[in-house]
């Protein structure tokens, strides 16, 4: 190779590494742009609601394609696919509860369209699905708890009985009457958004909320002394350990 | 070059003859939209879905393999529907063509093609110079972030499948980047979103690598040397080896993925250079000449 051509081959490869470096970090900048709002689009504002049998959030988002299957089968019109101007994720299905709730169709049309099995096909009873957990969210509104028999979220729940029961308690107000208190079990409430939808207030006292939003969670330590004594058959600690009594000293 | 590209060859051929091909991928492109809005605005449920995953009369699956891949990265495996419909994408790309998705089947198409006609109609020219490797790069991108972030990153923002879905499911503000790409393809850069930044025409130029159905300047010897079908080619780079390699012994197949079969180079050849062919007519030539004499060597021809 004469020096000529070395050195054109030199000045050559140097404009490919240039060229190459150029566009490689021009791509990479988009990437870490797209990176950072990839993550943020995760979360998923609370009053949007996946379908049944919908993956955790982060698999789903891994798993839709998108291709608003879901959305066409739905005879309520329940699912809507997202524009990217909103909080979810562009093109995935949700539904808001206080629009449009879950019919719960036996046959679930929904999860049986998906492609992928971002809606997950175990789901085979509608019943079992979680969608999210109704949270009677605001006690200072919710005409039951005036005292009144409102009752419409524990009547038009599907799981009626099961999902939402009404517990009864002393209403101290008047003194003489019950308080039938709406109280959601997590067993049974598939998140189908029935009872916020029919809530009769402006702004509906009973909401569903995403499982992980609504849900409390006790210490893995933690034990609770009846339950341990029936599960043991009888009290774990057998006598009565009398502690001193340690009453406040009086005040002079 | 003639005054207007494409003059030549309607003088030669008439107008209809000269927009064939261009009138057979619009029709496609249409076709395409009316049967997928079909069922939402008249109720005729022929296709249900869109782009990434379709269902035709209840049998016929189709899925975009490019999402797909996403997907797979991602972690998460596919079912059954999607992976069928996937593979028989994925199937009649290799065989027409990968980027044939590009030219007959992409909406965007539709945008860029808009823009490229007004970017010559107002005469302008230049603008920022960007490789035509950068769109591999965002391939590369686009499935790494799948892989980094474990959800479809891409689809968050691509323009290509936003288009589509949104006239189908409505489209809210996806209009903005449709936007965004016409004006980016009309002032910035020509042929900028299809023929450099595009990931997934990166993609099908992959899934077409080998096809056997490609275009040809068969009948380059009669070219007369108009420029037309440069300018008028979306990736004017692939043409000339095929047209002007006869010296250094190259076939006349236009071999590169980047061709998008879009056979607009026939329609704009007054002197009908260009057709479609099998890829293998690439060495047809050589062959022709060689027979009789055995071992006769190609340089003898340049």
């Amino acid at each position: 190779m004469t020096t000529e051509s070395r050195q054109a081959a030199s000045a050559a490869r140097r404009q490919f590494l240039a060229d190459t470096a150029k566009t490689v970090c021009s791509v990479a900048l988009l990437g870490a742009a797209l990176g950072f709002h990839a993550k943020k689009a995760r979360a998923v504002p609370a009053t949007a609601i996946r379908p049944p049998g919908a993956r955790a959030e982060k698999d789903f988002l891994g798993a839709c394609i998108r291709c608003g299957m879901c959305v066409r089968d739905c005879p309520y019109d329940t699912l809507k696919l997202a524009l990217p101007e909103e909080d979810v994720a562009a093109g995935t299905p949700y539904f808001e509860a206080r629009k449009v709730p879950c019919e719960m169709c036996e046959d679930i049309p929904c999860v049986k369209a998906c492609p992928t099995g971002a809606l997950n096909k175990e789901l085979t009873d509608i019943n079992q699905a979680r969608m999210g957990l109704a949270v009677l969210a605001d006690q200072e509104t919710c005409l039951n708890f005036q005292g009144l028999r409102c009752d419409v979220c524990y009547r038009i729940c599907p799981l009626i009985g099961e999902a939402i029961t009404l517990e009864p308690q002393h209403n101290a107000r008047t003194g003489k009457h019950t308080l039938f208190i709406p109280v959601v079990h997590s067993e049974h409430c598939t998140g189908c958004g029935k009872c916020e939808k029919a809530c009769v207030l402006e702004q509906a006292a009973i909401k569903v909320l995403p499982i992980a939003l609504a849900k409390g969670e006790l210490g893995r330590h933690y034990r609770l002394g009846w339950k341990e004594k029936e599960r043991a058959g009888e009290a774990l600690v057998k006598d009565i350990i009398d502690l001193p009594d340690r009453l406040p000293e009086a005040k002079p | 070059m003639s005054a207007r590209i494409g003059a030549e060859a309607v003088a030669a051929k008439g107008w209809p003859g000269a927009h064939k091909w261009l009138l057979l991928r619009r029709l496609s492109q249409i076709s395409i939209f009316a049967l997928f809005l079909a069922g939402p605005l008249a109720g005729y449920w022929i296709v249900k879905g869109n782009l990434a995953y379709s269902l035709t009369l209840d049998t016929l699956h189709l899925a975009d393999p490019y999402v797909l891949l996403q997907s797979l990265l991602a972690g998460h495996k596919p079912e059954r529907a999607a992976l069928i419909g996937g593979l028989t994408v994925l199937a009649f790309y290799f065989l027409a063509g990968g980027r044939v998705y590009c030219s007959w089947v992409c909406p965007v198409n539709l945008v860029t093609d808009a823009a490229a006609w007004l970017r010559e109609k107002l005469g302008i020219r230049g603008g920022a110079s960007i490789s035509r490797k950068t769109r591999y790069w965002m391939l590369v991108l686009t499935l790494a972030l799948a892989a980094a972030t474990g959800t479809l990153a891409w689809e968050l923002v691509n323009p290509v499948s936003m288009l589509h879905r949104g006239i189908i499911f409505g489209i809210g503000a996806a209009w903005v980047m449709v936007l965004a790409v016409f004006l980016f393809d009309l002032f910035v850069s020509h042929r900028g979103w299809c023929g450099h930044l595009c990931p997934m025409g990166a993609f099908y130029s992959a899934v077409g690598y080998f096809s056997p159905l490609r275009v040809s300047a068969a009948r380059r010897a009669q070219c007369n040397d108009c420029m037309d079908c440069f300018a008028v080619c979306p990736e004017p780079q692939v043409i000339r080896p095929a047209l002007k390699g006869e010296q250094q012994g190259i076939g006349p197949v236009i071999l590169p993925g980047a061709c998008t079969n879009c056979g607009r180079c026939i329609d704009v050849c007054s002197k009908d250079v260009f057709s479609f062919a099998p890829r293998f007519a690439h060495r047809v030539p050589e062959k022709t000449r060689d027979i009789g004499t055995p071992g006769l060597s190609r340089s003898s021809h340049s």
